[in-house]
């Protein structure tokens, strides 16, 4: 089969790899139909994730269709269309019972502090993802779910990580009536996780990022303010001003380890890697939020420590809120808000690449060139 | 207390916000779906470390998928567990690397995470070795095509992060240069050393 082939810091390339097999009962295996690259697949696209193998398979944003299914599979057959969670996890451990579907304890042996994730490194369990023709699904009968008639694929494929993270990090920042919320980072994540805001009360949404076009997608199909911190010395004074000098209830931060806005954080960070990455949106959340207020993190950070101001968090008396989305936790209520037309995640698609073009694809999601938000990748197997 | 002046001081310094949020009736107007999840007590993820959903597991512990080479661990894990992934095995002297860092540190040790980057560069390292011996030799970066297709000049225009973009090419090229270097110098040494 074709699939993406990791070859190091800035390099991939598409090469043949033997389609997978059933290794567990309850795996399947499934053909990808669509598939996307996510923000974080650029964290390690820039090889800044711990044990990140040349030959590795990336792509944990994928649907597709049931080519086998293993001995015990019961809830899936081969031929069904299914959307599966970037999660992979089993269902039964303590974790899982709780519905920490995103902390499993029993699919990655690599490391107990996170799940499993497809086509993320081995730090999650060292699993092949879906940037491919072909794809091994564990737990067939936990994770996927039967994509319903009604929707179109490409909202299928970004309910599997970018919506669902957006929509779970506004329900971390717990939102109350008439909160002021303020969004870092305009890329897919943000961009829902503002629509979703509102859905939960918010009296005011402010979106802050630096490239116009997702300032604009912010505006447009989130009905949110927005804030260019090019165009201030200081975007915290700014949000400041902005909140009567309170700062806001709520900061969800939608950007993760490799953020702009601070020559030193991202020099240090996804340049030379002296740390885990840039803590700069982190930064701006601890200082922008008011006292007693909440930070939701779901921007992505690996396990190397970053230069993060907390002892500004403690004496602010924050509530920091943060978590890797148990996505299917959230599908059902999702699925209603999608058909109702309140969330809207296809508006953000704005590049779709041939599976043979990825080299491109991540360059240019990569350099945020040609005006690309949410790239889809498109095998040709499909 | 001089009053007149209080209406100058922002909302951080009195009681009570100074402009109150627009009305539920004129969010409900103007943003589709505006107040559809207010209750916080009926959010998906509420309440956490509850699930009363059947997850679609039909086992107390799932079955163990067969271990066909000793698989690397975390050391605070009881076990390998269960289901895991086979996607690239440790092999060579990068694998060596990787799987004393696994057996050797805890995923609390900084050492633990540094020497398993480290590893990824000697995978690395090893693999473009490799392919220069193939038809398919390794090349510095990818997907630079795209600066020409997909407008690299234009889109950075104006761009504050134009400035650390800069930096790529000597971190892509970097690694690259010294290596070139370091195997000139080698050569050198050997070409004299016979003479």
């Amino acid at each position: 089969m074709r699939a993406m082939v990791y070859r190091g810091p800035y390099k991939i390339r598409v090469e043949e790899k033997p389609v997978p097999a059933i290794e567990h009962p309850n795996d399947a295996i499934v053909r990808v139909s669509l598939a996307a690259i996510c923000g974080s697949d650029l964290h390690l696209y820039h090889g800044m994730m711990p044990d990140t193998r040349i030959g590795h398979t990336f792509g944990h944003e994928f649907i597709g269709v049931v080519e086998q299914v293993g001995s015990s599979v019961q809830n899936l057959q081969v031929g069904d269309r299914v959307m599966v969670p970037f999660n992979i996890f089993c269902g039964s451990c303590w974790f899982c019972a709780r519905g920490l579907f995103s902390n499993c304890h029993n699919v990655n042996p690599n490391a107990t502090a996170v799940g499993g994730i497809y086509g993320y490194s081995h730090t999650t369990g060292g699993y092949d993802g879906g940037q491919a023709e072909y794809v091994r699904v564990p737990f067939a009968d936990v994770g996927p779910v039967k994509i319903p008639d009604w929707m179109h694929d490409e909202d299928a494929v970004l309910l599997t990580d970018a919506a669902a993270t957006g929509y779970f990090g506004a329900q971390l920042g717990e939102i109350a009536e008439g909160d002021t919320v303020v969004v870092l980072g305009a890329g897919p994540v943000g961009l829902v996780a503002a629509q979703s805001a509102w859905l939960m009360g918010a009296g005011r949404v402010i979106v802050v990022d630096h490239l116009q076009e997702r300032l604009e997608k912010a505006r447009t199909m989130a009905y949110a303010e927005t804030l260019d911190y090019d165009e201030y010395d200081d975007v915290v004074v700014e949000l400041k001003k902005q909140t009567d000098h309170l700062g806001a209830d709520v900061v969800i931060e939608a950007v993760g380890a490799e953020a702009d806005g601070n020559l030193a954080q991202q020099l240090t960070g996804p340049k030379l890697k002296l740390q885990g990455g840039s803590a700069t949106a982190l930064n701006w959340a601890i200082d922008g939020v008011r006292k007693g207020g909440t930070v939701a993190v779901v921007g992505a950070y690996g396990p190397i420590p970053n230069a993060v101001k907390f002892g500004d968090a403690l004496n602010k008396g924050l509530t920091l809120r943060m978590n890797q989305t148990p996505v299917k936790r959230q599908w059902p209520r999702m699925f209603e808000h999608v058909r109702n037309g309140f969330l809207t995640p296809r508006d953000m698609v704005t590049h779709r690449f041939p599976l043979e073009e990825i080299p491109e694809a991540y360059h240019v999601f990569s350099s945020k060139l040609d005006g690309c938000i949410k790239p889809l990748i498109v095998p040709s197997a499909s | 207390m001089n009053q007149a002046g209080r209406g100058d001081i922002p909302s951080a310094y009195v009681r009570d916000k100074r402009t109150p949020p627009p009305s539920s009736d004129e969010l409900r107007a103007r943003i589709p779906g505006w107040g559809v999840d207010l209750n916080p007590t009926d959010r998906p993820a509420y309440p956490k470390l509850q699930h009363r959903t059947d997850t679609g597991a039909h086992w107390d512990f799932p079955e163990r998928q067969p271990e066909e080479w000793p698989r690397e661990r975390s050391v605070e894990h009881a076990f390998v567990t269960p289901v895991f992934g086979t996607a690239q095995p440790p092999r060579g002297l990068s694998g060596v690397i990787r799987r004393y860092s696994y057996a050797r540190f805890s995923e609390g040790r900084l050492a633990h995470w540094l020497l398993l980057v480290a590893a990824d560069r000697v995978d690395a390292a090893e693999h473009r070795l490799r392919s220069f011996a193939s038809t398919r030799p390794d090349v510095p970066a990818t997907g630079l095509r795209s600066e020409f297709t997909r407008g690299g000049l234009r889109s950075r225009r104006g761009r504050s992060d134009a400035r650390h973009h800069l930096v790529d090419p000597l971190v892509v090229a970097g690694p690259w240069v010294a290596a070139a270097g370091a195997a000139l110098v080698g050569l050198r040494t050997l070409a004299r050393g016979r003479r």
